[in-house]
């Protein structure tokens, strides 16, 4: 698989706020790549490097094999990015403002393109309405379409969905699946963490403009226990010696993580025999807000957890 | 090529889709300033044995001409810093050159289509001589890319419109309004005929009077080696800012 976007310890200080220290990361061609963190963590900074809305101070960025400062016009025209916030040119109609965007990236003659984008993003009935008199559902919209106009092969999303009602966000990702299917690279920055596991084949988690964790979605979620069961006994003191040492107790529940299913057994056989009475047990899945939450809480360090 | 043509196109769009208040609203300013000071002035005042409501004319035309063209990059700027719509302009693969010629020619254009409706709005009161169109041009075309280069410097480095509107009341207004438009320096005492020396905008302003009568209170090259020096001084300056990405790219 080639490199699509390749980010080599990049770092970026704001007066004394280190908002990069030392990001490295490879996203290969047709990923579709999730960047979590809390806020501040170094996110957008990240993404505004690569779209050279901010210079690293040092390190270096490449986008399909393009460096974004030296050959910033062959990096730029691969790239589309979303921005966070809800902006958009008050003077212009949406045709106007995707017709304009498209000429600002050396495309003439792209009414067929356009047109494909608004139908996709159901924007057909207001391309000839004023961008004040859109609602900000349908601002983002627009704003996704400027990012498409140039038909870019990776694409940023700097939390798209935030504030969006769930019909559109839902159209909105079947189309982003839909590109990233035909072949486009996809970076999705969001705060929705089941958005990510449904979306992401493989996530970066960052803190404190660090890289704390980077792995596949699925190894993500293995890695950090997979299941858990969740029992209470009818006297909660009797917990079995040898389990005691793996769980944790809390308000009388005891908990216990499981590498996989296939200790279920034993552990019931565990208890059976130390004549433990089990008076309620739950199996419950991790999912990617109980990894975010553990690699955020850990004090890991960020070169071993970024593999 | 294309992305410079499209930002020079937008630009101009933006200030054409509001010309009311871009373009029709100066010219009428012009014209009320015409109106009163030549009726006021007109039977007392003659500026080098040409009436006064002709002399002043080119005035009008320049000094409205100069400050549309900052108030266009600038205004422009800082609405899209303020609303953060700038990005769509940042993300495209256009250089910090092309960027400085599509907002100082749409400046310039702004400037160029203000002055010909203050001269269209004028002509009716008095008719002034048009001895050296090619004077005329070169300056009006000058003074409104230096006037655009600044208002680019002004829309990038404000935060916030009051700080532009600092900016243009209190250094734009006065270097405009102070620089011959209504009178000849030589109708001033000593010391300010020297100050008015140092403003840059009352070599615009000679200049420009000069293509129309013929005569002017400095040598027209004089004016023109001030002017283009300016230019030169002026864009080096926002080049030197743009390349930077002071306040635009962090």
């Amino acid at each position: 698989m080639s490199v699509a976007v390749a980010i080599d310890r990049v770092e970026k200080r704001f007066g004394s706020v280190s908002a990069l220290a030392g990001v490295s990361l490879q996203i290969g061609e047709g990923e579709f790549f999730g960047l979590l963190g809390p806020n501040g963590a170094g996110k957008t900074t990240l993404i505004s490097c690569l779209a050279g809305l901010a210079r690293p101070d040092t390190g270096k960025l490449v986008v399909m094999g393009h460096d974004v400062v030296t050959d910033y016009r062959a990096a730029r025209r691969l790239l589309g990015v979303v921005p966070q916030e809800l902006v958009f040119d008050p003077f212009f109609s949406v045709r106007e403002t995707l017709r304009i965007q498209s000429g600002y990236f050396g495309i003439r003659n792209n009414g067929d393109w356009i047109d494909e984008i608004l139908a996709n993003l159901d924007l057909t009935a207001k391309a000839d309405t004023n961008m004040r008199r859109l609602s900000g559902g349908m601002k983002r919209r627009v704003l996704v379409a400027q990012a498409l106009v140039h038909k870019p092969p990776v694409i940023v999303l700097d939390e798209p969905t935030a504030g969006v009602d769930v019909e559109l966000r839902q159209g909105l990702w079947q189309f982003v699946q839909r590109l990233n299917r035909d072949g486009h690279t996809v970076i999705l920055t969001t705060h929705y963490l089941e958005e990510a596991e449904a979306l992401c084949g493989r996530i970066a988690m960052l803190k404190q403009g660090r890289v704390v964790a980077l792995d596949s979605t699925s190894n993500l979620l293995a890695r950090f226990a997979g299941q858990t069961l969740n029992l209470r006994l009818a006297s909660p003191g009797t917990l079995p010696e040898a389990l005691r040492a793996r769980a944790t107790e809390s308000g009388g529940r005891w908990t216990l993580p499981l590498a996989d299913l296939g200790e279920i057994e034993p552990l019931l056989s565990t208890l059976r025999e130390a004549g433990c009475s089990i008076e309620d047990l739950r199996l419950t899945q991790t999912d990617l807000e109980d990894v975010f939450l553990g690699v955020m809480q850990s004090t890991v360090s960020p070169n071993k957890a970024a593999v | 090529m294309l992305g410079f043509r499209t930002l020079l196109y937008k630009e101009v769009l933006r200030f054409w889709k509001v010309s009311f208040q871009t373009v029709a609203a100066p010219v009428l300013t012009a014209m009320l300033y015409l109106m009163i000071f030549s009726h006021v002035l007109e039977a007392h005042v003659q500026v080098h044995g040409v009436p006064y409501p002709a002399f002043l004319i080119p005035g009008l035309v320049m000094m409205s001409a100069l400050q549309n063209a900052f108030a266009n990059s600038s205004s422009s700027l800082i609405q899209s810093k303020v609303t953060g719509s700038v990005v769509f302009v940042l993300l495209p693969p256009i250089s910090y050159v092309e960027f400085f010629l599509a907002y100082v020619m749409a400046a310039m254009l702004r400037g160029l289509m203000v002055g010909t409706g203050v001269v269209l709005g004028t002509i009716w009161f008095a008719v002034p001589d048009l001895q050296a169109p090619l004077w005329v041009l070169t300056f009006i075309v000058l003074g409104g890319a230096i006037m655009g280069a600044l208002g680019m410097v002004a829309g990038i480095w404000a935060d916030k419109f009051d700080q532009l509107a600092g900016f243009q009341n209190f250094l734009i207004m006065p270097l405009t309004m102070l620089s011959g438009v209504f009178y000849s320096i030589h109708s001033l005492p000593e010391f300010w005929q020297q100050i008015s020396r140092f403003n840059p905008v009352f070599y615009m302003i000679d200049g420009f009077r000069f293509g129309f009568f013929g005569v002017s209170d400095v040598a027209p090259e004089t004016s023109l080696a001030v002017v283009a020096t300016s230019f030169v001084l002026v864009s080096a300056a926002t080049l030197a800012l743009l390349r930077s990405g002071y306040k635009l790219r962090s």
